[in-house]
């Protein structure tokens, strides 16, 4: 077999890429392969990536806002217009995940199949998520214990989502 | 070791053969990217601004509790030569895109080398560890600690339906990004590593070479990664990428143990020749190097050669880079001289004259 990019040299490396499912094999001489994967391990796939996060954020604009209208959209905080994302697919401040989350929403559906957190919670800017969180888990952990008939650490679970439920309503008010 | 030493010596914990299933697992990494909530990301900040990050990450690592012994310390890459930082990158202690706009950047290094906080790459902070072998736990475990001592300090940007946020959305949620990096020569003689690519992409993970050195040719070595970050706790992002790596390392073990069974002279005459060519070449390109030490890791994790410390293997994997040459021999060197210096260092290493 020969190279596939030269189609001079007979093709000794095979090169395999796998993104999204999607398989890519490309069957390279290895002068070929050594340019090859100079382009395509460097900066450019971040760069793919950044184009198809544009493309599918202008596709929920126009959705969104028809045509005019919305390429004129700034972030009031930080200025990054939705051009400027659509060619960096970078976003430019906090404050624009407020400012654009109605289109950002569907995109993380399509990236990440969800557009929830369920993750870690920090322990100083979370403040409430992270004690209604902790009290989640102790809940189902309860529920876990007195499955097994472990009353003791039960009563231990009980009282510990007991302190963090005085917790919580101490900081609401 | 200071930042100074980290340059001079190839050396890091993470190339040590003795973390867990270290005959496939080379190196078990764990990051996550965090911002700052006052301040726009990185691409949009001016010199100045950009120092006041550095500046507030320096006052974070100050304090005690978070540097517990380990000694963090930071240096903005402008104050490094071009070939050291370069030599951060071959180490896999910061990444290529670190170098762009580097006097907007800076990195914390730990001292033995297993954590490192990039400040200013796509996100405010971006904090690695790097451990041999597989040891994702671990390594999340170590980020985890040190994250909630930043926090302490460091008002992060963080939304409770988003989670962490980051300049790219497709980082958002945990901002974690879990890989391994695997040796699978195994695999790839039998022909059998599309198929176990393959299937591994199904499950929300990204195979590729290792950055750089992206081909199959080029050291057998594979990185796989998590996808998602969003809608998965972090302990689950972790576990998904421990069970999938299990299988792989299952699969690299039995193709391994077919060849020696059933080409046994093939293999060791691979090994053999690997070995041969390293200990008495003259010139050596990267590429052949990379190639013929993928070759000798494998004859030392089958036993076929017990001279050759399997770490020894790792750490001439890093030296035998470009920026590393330059500085061993402490200057600008053309290609040609550069393949005989590699060919020397190769030689001298393996313990030949």
């Amino acid at each position: 077999m020969n190279c596939e990019r030269c189609q001079v040299r007979p093709a000794v490396v095979h090169l395999t890429e796998i993104v999204n499912n999607k398989k890519r094999t490309l069957n390279l001489c290895e002068q070929c392969a050594r340019e090859v994967q100079a382009e395509s391990f460097g900066i450019i796939p971040q760069m793919g990536l950044h184009n198809f996060l544009a493309s599918l954020f202008s596709s929920q604009v126009a959705a969104h806002f028809g045509s005019a209208v919305s390429q004129g959209e700034k972030c009031p905080s930080c200025g990054l217009s939705e051009a400027q994302f659509a060619q960096s697919g970078l976003l430019g401040c906090a404050e624009c995940y407020r400012k654009f989350s109605d289109r950002l929403d569907p995109v993380f559906r399509r990236m990440h199949g969800i557009s929830k957190h369920t993750g870690k919670v920090p322990e100083r800017t979370g403040g409430k998520v992270r004690l209604s969180k902790e009290i989640d888990r102790l809940k189902t952990r309860l529920r876990e214990v007195i499955g097994r008939e472990e009353f003791e650490e039960a009563a231990g679970i009980r009282d510990r989502i007991r302190d963090l439920e005085k917790e919580m309503a101490g900081e609401a008010d | 070791m200071s930042i100074k030493e980290t340059v001079n010596n190839p050396h890091s914990h993470w190339m040590e053969a003795s973390g867990p299933e270290a005959d496939v697992v080379v190196s078990s990494r764990v990051r996550v990217a965090r911002n700052l909530s006052i301040s726009p990301f990185p691409h949009l900040l001016s010199e100045s601004d950009a120092r006041d990050i550095i500046h507030s990450v320096s006052l974070a690592i100050g304090n005690k509790e978070a540097d517990r012994s380990r000694s963090l310390e930071l240096v903005e890459l402008g104050e490094l030569a071009p070939v050291e930082r370069q030599i951060l990158v071959e180490k896999h202690l910061i990444s290529p895109d670190l170098l762009e706009e580097f006097q907007k950047k800076a990195v914390v290094i730990s001292q033995d080398e297993v954590i490192s906080i990039m400040i200013n790459e796509e996100d405010h902070l971006r904090l690695q560890c790097l451990l041999p072998g597989l040891q994702l736990k671990e390594a999340w475990d170590s980020i985890n600690l040190l994250d909630d001592e930043l926090e302490k300090t460091l008002e992060y940007a963080y939304d409770e339906e988003l989670g962490y946020l980051t300049a790219c959305p497709t980082n958002v949620g945990t901002g974690l990004r879990a890989s391994v990096m695997l040796h699978l020569p195994g695999l790839v003689l039998v022909n059998r590593i599309k198929d176990v690519l393959g299937s591994v992409s199904k499950l929300g993970l990204t195979v590729r070479g290792l950055y750089g050195e992206g081909t199959e040719a080029s050291g057998n070595l594979f990185q796989v990664s998590n996808q998602i970050t969003m809608g998965q706790t972090e302990e689950d992002i972790i576990n998904a990428l421990i069970s999938v790596t299990g299988q792989i390392v299952t699969s690299e073990r039995a193709a391994r143990e077919a060849l020696l069974r059933e080409r046994r002279e093939h293999i060791e005459d691979r090994v053999g020749r690997a070995y041969g060519l390293l200990s008495h070449a003259r010139i050596m390109s990267s590429e052949e190097a990379v190639r013929l030490l993928s070759d000798l890791r494998l004859g030392v994790s089958l036993k076929l050669i017990d001279i050759i410390p399997a770490n020894l293997i790792t750490e001439l994997m890093v030296m035998i880079r470009p920026a590393f040459l330059v500085k061993k021999a402490g200057k600008e060197i053309s290609p040609f001289t550069r393949d005989v210096v590699r060919a020397n260092l190769i030689r001298e290493k393996m313990g030949f004259k």
